[in-house]
């Protein structure tokens, strides 16, 4: 049996397909999919993220320790509350995972880790903690669900106190605050507006049933596929692992080379493959009928490594790693048969726009 | 539940067959199948004209999530082929008897009974399946 979020047994009786994920029984979709994936594009829905791990970070030095962890640069986190997107390298470069890091306090930081890296990210971060006498602390007491779309905080606000409505609705986008035992912050994995809320697992189901009641849609980990991927967002395992570095990840952005003398883990391997020529993530637009996977071959070189089809735009899209001298025009083996693709920037789809003329 | 009609012939594979008139089949997947296989997204189906043997890859059904194969039941010439899959692939998930069948077959050989399961032999398998 694997493990079970708080919200388990609600998914179940509100009718999700029970998949698989990273050892989580988490919900698939709840009947379909694509709804779902519109609903969020076009409206609100809502996924229990509470399988991803919520790490607490304490002590003096905690800043000081998260400069030499991090890849991108916790300096850059003057105000409590705000959220900065990083990756966790290895020596090599390859990336252990990604996360996402808000300041709540001079002493305290809090990391959100994914679920099937978590085991391996806590001993990680606790081996280098330990001489700065950082301790980590992981927050299985707490739930988490993310609200998505464009009406997805007006639905939201409702549930909260009066007195905490106002500020909640003016957090700034990639910021977070505390309202009673919630932390609410304004982040998310799909290309549109929306909350990410931590709160206590025994409140959670209550919370769900009147978010769900505000008519946000319950959607599963297929449509945070679909849309992350239309917002041209990363998966771990699948767009950089252990053995691929940022920059030919599509995250050289999440890489902070300044200030200099930041000595971050990874940064000696980078500094000489960042004046490398090497391979780079990019974006892909199947240009016939049929649908891009991961492990599909790229022609004339590369290797699809997230694919599927886009429900707003109605056709195949990926992310493929190909040598930076790559032509705009490829084509990708599918079942035996070469098929032709284009090159894009992504994100293909963002605020429920596509960015892309199909 | 899993819709299973009692006028149709199963596969293990989860096909369904329809006995047409003169020899002819008509092919599709099953209920349980679409609904496994989640939102269907793209169809591929053999060509009229094209030859197709019994347990071989014949088609091809996509949902967002994964490609899988679709084995033809049975052998011979494919005669029609439903066109309306290439643009609306969601009739495979809506009605997989009616309106979602995949295509047509003129058998060349007789068909073989033991591999084709009746209503209830499918039904029965499936509660096994899901054991």
């Amino acid at each position: 049996m694997g493990l079970k979020t708080a919200l388990y047994d609600t998914h179940v009786l509100q009718g999700a397909k029970i998949v698989d994920f990273g050892g989580w029984e988490m919900p698939l979709h709840y009947g379909s999919q694509i709804e779902e994936h519109h609903a969020v594009r076009r409206d609100a829905g809502m996924f229990d993220v509470s399988h991803m791990g919520v790490v607490d970070l304490t002590g003096d030095r905690v800043r000081e320790f998260l400069k030499n962890l991090l890849a991108n640069d916790v300096g850059r986190l003057k105000i409590p509350g705000k959220a900065l997107y990083s990756c966790m390298l290895l020596p090599s470069g390859g990336v252990i995972d990604d996360l996402i890091v808000y300041l709540m306090s001079d002493t305290w930081f809090r990391v959100v880790v994914n679920a099937g890296t978590r085991d391996k990210d806590l001993e990680w971060i606790r081996r280098h903690a330990a001489p700065f006498a950082v301790t980590a602390t992981l927050r299985g007491d707490l739930a988490m669900i993310a609200i998505q779309g464009p009406n997805a905080r007006e639905k939201t606000l409702p549930l909260l106190a009066p007195a905490q409505r106002a500020a909640a609705g003016e957090l700034a986008p990639f910021f977070g605050g505390s309202f009673d035992a919630w932390f609410i912050a304004r982040t998310g994995y799909t290309g549109e507006d929306g909350f990410e809320v931590m709160l206590p697992a025994a409140d959670a189901a209550k919370a769900w049933n009147a978010l769900r009641a505000q008519g946000i849609q319950p959607a599963g980990l297929g449509a945070r596929d679909t849309l992350r991927l239309e917002a041209g967002m990363n998966l771990y395992g699948n767009d950089m692992d252990e053995n691929h570095h940022p920059l030919e990840s599509g995250l050289a952005w999440t890489v902070a080379f300044e200030p200099g003398e930041r000595d971050f883990i990874g940064r000696g391997a980078l500094e000489i493959l960042r004046r490398t020529p090497g391979d780079e993530l990019v974006g892909l637009l199947l240009e016939e009928r049929g649908v891009l996977r991961s492990h599909q071959k790229v022609v004339p070189a590369g290797e699809v490594t997230s694919g599927t089809f886009s429900p707003t735009l109605n056709r195949s899209i990926a992310l493929a790693r190909v040598p930076k001298t790559a032509a705009l025009g490829v084509q990708v083996e599918i079942r035996g048969k070469l098929h032709s693709a284009s090159i894009v920037k992504t994100p293909f789809v963002r605020h429920g726009k596509a960015l892309i003329s199909v | 539940m899993s819709n299973i009609p009692s006028d149709l012939r199963y596969t293990k594979s989860h096909e369904w067959v329809r006995a047409a008139q003169d020899g002819a089949v008509e092919i599709g997947i099953t209920d349980h199948a679409q609904s496994a296989l989640g939102d269907l997204v793209f169809v591929e189906v053999p060509e009229a004209g094209r030859s197709v043997k019994a347990g071989e890859a014949s088609a091809v059904v996509e949902s967002v999530k994964a490609a899988s194969d679709v084995y033809s039941p049975v052998s011979g010439k494919v005669i029609a082929r439903n066109d309306q899959l290439a643009s609306q692939p969601e009739l495979l998930n809506q009605d997989p008897y009616g309106a979602g069948w995949m295509f047509r077959v003129q058998t060349s050989a007789p068909i073989d009974a033991a591999a084709l399961m009746s209503a209830a032999d499918y039904s029965n398998y499936l509660a096994e399946e899901s054991k």
